[in-house]
């Protein structure tokens, strides 16, 4: 009787076990340990030299210039992202609204990016804006606009990357937020117009509300997501020139056999600057986000 | 307070026209009800009201003024859907001021009006819930209220109770009936229930694939029906109708027009019945089934390869007993093959009952 009693007592933990020890080893321990990393100056050749240093590797991140370098250009990455593929996706979502057999085939088209290869989108843009011979600016020249150096100036570096991760987004988070306007009932928007409701009223106090969850997700994951790029810059730009596309995960990425303490340390800083937007995210944001 | 005139209108959805150069005219303050068969176009026409539907040829005109080219906005009309169609992400107040707010109403004169209209429909504990928290009569009070704030001169109901228990709905009903009372404005109900267009309308427009049957009175519809269809859409169990066997006539009587008595075993003509001496139209049957609803009882009694529905006050008849059915010649109704009502003015209609009480079936 007292092992029946037991064994119903521990049952739930043995149920939740496999998916606990899958959780603990790829998730946990490597957090962990991240963290116990970010305290020692660690040796890689032997590890019985590693040296214990308190915050050491922390202080010299938040002195140290390129790191505030890097957080800047992946907070101006981020924005610009975040911005310019929300507004797009919400723009194209809303002109493909009307079921017409152009917009099936465009939206077919514009999903297009999201299946290929970042590595392969990177390596076509990268074609494209190549200042002498590239399309993009082949194009300018005919239109009678200076070309542009693209990647190849620290001025416009950042702006290219961004422009490229925002062609590559827009399809997919369109796609979202399409599905959510069908989902809206033609009949709110026949009331509203038995309300004389303009089309800025109907927008924003009947549309906006409505798909407001899908936005707030996708706001959330994109951030999350553009705040660890690495893929594009590592492709297109190697973090150059002059560390003007160095992003923190390539700042991360680039310390990863010099000085694996102060890489941990950055990691585990991008960790908590990441739990903290979420965070704020969520306070400031949830309480205009009408679920229903 | 707005008549409504539809003229000539034709209504095309996908090369086929659901409603073909039709007129009508309903008068200003009515209560009009639309009611037919499903798929036969009432809400296409009410929607053409409205102007949520453009239509395809004709005109719309609402209180004389043509708006056939109008934005639904700006016609003067209210609406209540089916699905209430309330906007899920607002309160209940600002569903209601919604409208108020685009047409540039003030403020103070906005917390009046719906303040004074939540009072109306018992609302007023629920004006900053979100429709979601609502029961499905509470949210369609806050559509009857989002429509009767903006004091329109028409208002467009399309179904409005389907969606409600049935004593909810019976509730509605008279509410809405005393609604119409207070407001005075004309009222267009679309309904394909034929009991709730009898209680509510003071005019009734019968539709069948996109064509008027009849419009008039509730009781004119049910005591006067102009064709073969009206009568049978009309009243529940609907009417009998038969053959009468000559150039396609048919003759038909309302369930409660029959009268049932114990068969007799000889056979006794019609005409010269006992007890009256009114022309009467009789048949010997078989009680085939009997439902008892409580005040009244609906018999199916079988004559022959034919069934008519009676319903009765008397509820004594028992299954499979042979029982004579009459039906006063006053109250039998002939068509003629195109379904058109023969009326007694009519030459040949004398023959034609002569004929009828020649038959003997059973
Ligand atoms: N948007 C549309 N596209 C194509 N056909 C339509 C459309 N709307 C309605 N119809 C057709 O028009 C006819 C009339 O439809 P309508 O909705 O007016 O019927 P109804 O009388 O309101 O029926 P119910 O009682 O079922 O609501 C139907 O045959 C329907 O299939
Ligand atoms: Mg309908």
């Amino acid at each position: 009787m007292a092992n029946r009693t037991t064994w119903d007592r521990i049952r739930p933990y043995v149920m939740i076990a496999p998916a606990m020890a899958g959780i603990l080893t790829f998730v946990i321990y490597p957090m962990g340990y991240l963290i116990y990393l970010s305290f020692y100056k660690y040796n890689l050749m032997n590890r019985a030299k590693s040296k214990y240093v308190e915050f050491d590797n922390y202080k010299q991140i938040f002195t140290r210039g390129d790191f505030y370098k890097a957080l800047g250009n992946t907070l101006v990455y981020t924005v610009g992202v975040v911005a310019l593929t929300m507004i797009l996706a919400l723009l194209t979502a809303l002109w493909l609204k009307r079921n017409t057999r152009l917009n099936a085939i465009i939206q077919g088209g514009i999903f297009i990016p999201h299946i290929v290869s970042i590595v392969s989108v990177s390596l076509v843009w990268l074609w494209m804006m190549e200042p002498s011979h590239g399309m993009l600016n082949a194009l300018l020249r005919s239109l009678g606009i200076p070309p542009s150096h693209w990647l190849q100036s620290s001025r416009t570096a950042l702006v290219s990357v961004i422009i490229v991760a925002v062609w590559q987004a827009i399809g997919y988070y369109a796609l979202i937020i399409s599905a959510a306007l069908r989902n809206v009932s033609p009949s709110i928007y026949e009331a509203a117009a038995l309300d004389n409701a303009s089309r800025a009223k109907v927008f924003f106090r009947i549309t906006l509300p409505l798909i407001s969850p899908q936005l707030f997700f996708i706001l959330v994951i994109m951030t999350i997501g553009s705040f660890k790029v690495f893929d594009i810059v590592q492709i297109m730009t190697g973090g150059g020139p002059n560390d003007a596309t160095t992003t923190l995960v390539y700042y991360i990425y680039s310390y990863r056999t010099t000085n694996i303490g102060y890489a941990a340390a950055s990691g585990v800083t991008l960790m908590a600057i990441i739990g903290l937007l979420t965070f704020v995210y969520f306070r400031l944001l949830s309480r205009k986000v009408h679920y229903q | 307070m707005a008549s409504i005139e539809l003229v000539q209108v034709t209504k095309v959805f996908d090369k086929t026209a659901v409603i073909d150069r039709l007129d009508l005219t309903i008068e200003d303050g009515s209560f009009t009800v639309l009611v037919g068969p499903s798929g036969c176009g009432k809400t296409t026409l009410l929607r053409m009201i409205a102007g949520l539907d453009l239509q395809t040829s004709g005109s719309v005109r609402i209180g004389g003024k043509d708006v056939s080219n109008l934005a639904p906005g700006q016609r003067g009309v209210a609406m209540v859907f089916q699905n209430y169609a309330l906007y899920p992400t607002m309160s209940v107040r600002e569903n209601i001021e919604f409208g108020l707010k685009n047409n540039k109403v003030k403020r103070s004169e906005r917390i009046e009006l719906v303040e004074s209209i939540s009072e109306t429909v018992g609302l007023k504990d629920y004006l900053d819930r979100k429709p979601s928290t609502l029961s499905g009569g509470q949210r369609q009070r806050v559509a009857l209220a989002r429509a009767m704030v903006k004091k329109p001169a028409v208002f467009l109901m399309d179904e409005p109770l389907s969606n409600l228990d049935a004593k909810l709905r019976g509730q509605m009903r008279i509410e809405l009936i005393e609604l119409h009372k207070k407001l005075g404005v004309t009222f267009v109900y679309v309904t394909h229930d034929q009991v709730e267009a009898m209680s509510m309308a003071d005019r009734i427009v019968l539709m069948n694939g996109g064509v008027i049957q009849q419009e008039a009175a509730p009781e004119v519809i049910y005591r006067q029906p102009g064709n073969q269809f009206t009568a049978q859409f009309m009243g529940v169990p609907p009417m009998n109708v038969y053959e009468l066997g000559a150039n396609g006539i048919k003759f038909g009587f309302r369930p409660e027009a029959a009268l049932l008595s114990q068969s007799q075993t000889q056979s006794q003509s019609p005409e010269t019945n006992l007890n009256t001496n009114t022309p009467q139209w009789s048949v010997r049957g078989t009680v085939a089934t009997r439902e008892m609803l409580g005040s009244e009882t609906i018999y199916q009694i079988k004559s022959g390869d034919r069934s008519y529905m009676v319903k009765s006050a008397d509820d004594q008849y028992a299954f499979d007993q042979e029982v004579q059915l009459r039906v006063d010649a006053s109250r039998i109704f002939l068509f003629a093959a195109d379904g058109s009502r023969l009326l007694e003015s009519e030459p040949d209609y004398a023959g034609y009952m002569d004929r009828l009480r020649g038959q003997r079936h059973g």
